[in-house]
């Protein structure tokens, strides 16, 4: 079967298999790729972000749910992260969305973050692109907000939600992550607990200190994801944002050229990486270096710029 | 990136037991492989669904209900109709002897009862799926 194609009639399969083929980096996929970037730019991306455990699954269960009521193609990518140790992962955010599993108009992929150099940005944005080009109308994407790498993912969508839950004081923790600059919408899951209202007003608080971005103002919801309570405010709320993106043609053009510039910079830096390895084959690669930089032989920006110089000659 | 082996842990039935499911995701997990573990009460077509959007090797079953015979061919009915036979299928449970062979007959790769280690498990998983 031609995987482009069926992919781009909707078939799940070819979906699957061309997710798998970019998450192992397989050069087929990224031909795919190419192809298939021509089809994107059609589906509405919602990224939610937060500390482990807030909620975020069980929130995109109940969006997932809305979105099909009113008969839209939902397709989720859900990011765990890999064991630094072992290089594998659990990847259990499916476990809250199991009403879905079913429905032939939601498509579901879990991911693992496999660590070094951008490559989730890349492999994460490649499979939104997947689900946009095979006909999605909304694609949520769920990170664990902790590294860049998240906040990076979180940047290439359209509408961003920042989840927190009362009483995990993730709130200081959020601001120094640069978190509280990303979110469009603050959403207070586990609104059922006691402490909903101080962690809302230490939120509003802190919003109060950032500048407005671009003419939007962040609001905060409160939502108890296991019932559903407040899913309706946040989707009028996400709608709200989407009609102020669409009225603000400049901004949300900006949005796009700043998402394909860093999708090039990713792109780039890998490649660079891996040219750079290459190069520095005959010299036991970048651990050659490594070495002399431990017995202080020389330092690591002269080891930058040394191998740097290896590009010099012989451009390929 | 290097390839990696995923796995969906599966635990279809009504026993609320999953305890040596979580064992096993852990041990694949420590092992390098990426694991899918989707919860408690799955049905043989949920977990057809998921292994096919999640593209998975090999689904591991784990099943303590007695239902074994019905799930496991269920499952392997699903993966038949849906064209996904080189997906691995493992199993787990408390499984009589006298039906190991005919769930082997079904395609079911390898049976595992209790007190089987966790590393013959992962063994088991890197020889048979090929990266
Ligand atoms: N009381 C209460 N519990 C909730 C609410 N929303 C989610 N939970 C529970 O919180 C736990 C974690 O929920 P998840 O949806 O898995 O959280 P998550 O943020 O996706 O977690 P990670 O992906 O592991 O970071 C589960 O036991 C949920 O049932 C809520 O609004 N109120
Ligand atoms: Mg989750």
């Amino acid at each position: 079967m031609n995987l482009v194609e069926e992919a781009l009639k909707g078939n799940y399969r070819a979906i699957a298999r061309i997710i798998t083929m970019i998450e192992n980096d397989s050069p087929e996929g990224i031909a795919m790729m190419k192809e298939l970037h021509l089809h994107t730019g059609k589906a509405y991306v919602i990224g939610i972000t937060g500390a482990p455990g807030v909620g975020k699954s069980t929130l995109v269960d109940k969006i997932i749910e809305y979105l099909r009521n009113e008969k839209k193609k939902v397709g989720v990518v859900a990011v765990d992260p890999s064991s630094p140790f072992s290089g594998g992962a659990i990847l259990a955010d499916r476990i809250r969305m199991q009403h879905h599993f079913l429905d032939e108009g939601v498509f579901i992929r879990s991911m693992a973050t496999r660590g070094s150099f951008g490559g989730l940005s890349r492999t994460t944005k490649d499979a939104v692109k997947v689900l946009d080009a095979s006909g999605f109308d909304f694609i949520i994407i769920e990170t664990v907000g902790v590294g860049q790498d998240e906040v990076d993912v979180v940047k290439f969508s359209k509408t961003t939600l920042v989840a927190f839950a009362p009483g995990l004081g993730d709130e200081v923790q959020a601001m120094k992550a640069g978190i509280m600059e990303i979110g469009d919408i603050f959403v207070i899951n586990k609104a059922d607990r006691e402490d909903a209202d101080k962690t809302e007003m230490d939120i509003n608080a802190m919003l109060g200190l950032n500048p407005k971005k671009n003419g939007w103002v962040p609001i905060v919801v409160k939502t108890v994801a296991t019932t559903g309570e407040g899913i309706k405010e946040l989707m009028k709320q996400i709608d709200l944002h989407r009609d102020f993106l669409e009225k603000n043609t400049s901004f949300l053009y900006e949005k796009e050229i700043y998402k394909s510039e860093m999708e090039i910079a990713t792109i780039l830096k890998e490649k660079l990486f891996e040219r750079a390895l290459e190069k520095t084959k005959a010299e036991g690669g970048i651990r050659g270096y490594a070495e002399k930089v431990a017995s202080r032989e020389i330092d690591a920006y002269t080891a930058a710029e040394k191998i740097l110089d290896t590009f010099k000659c012989c451009s390929n | 990136m290097e390839k990696k082996i995923k796995v969906l842990i599966a635990k279809p039935g009504l026993d609320g037991h999953d305890r040596g499911a979580k064992i096993v995701a852990r041990a694949l997990r420590d092992a390098g492989m990426e694991v899918v573990y989707t919860g408690l009460h799955q049905t043989p077509e949920q977990i057809v669904a998921t292994a096919l959007q999640e593209d998975v090797d090999a689904i591991g079953v784990s099943i303590l209900s007695g239902s074994h015979n019905y799930q496991f061919n269920k499952i392997m009915e699903l993966l038949r109709d849906k064209k996904l036979e080189e997906i691995v299928v493992f199993g787990g449970g408390i499984i009589p002897d006298e039906d190991i062979p005919s769930l082997k007959q079904m395609g079911v790769k390898g049976i595992f009862t209790p007190g089987t280690s966790t590393e013959t498990i992962v063994n088991f998983v890197k020889e048979n799926i090929h990266k």
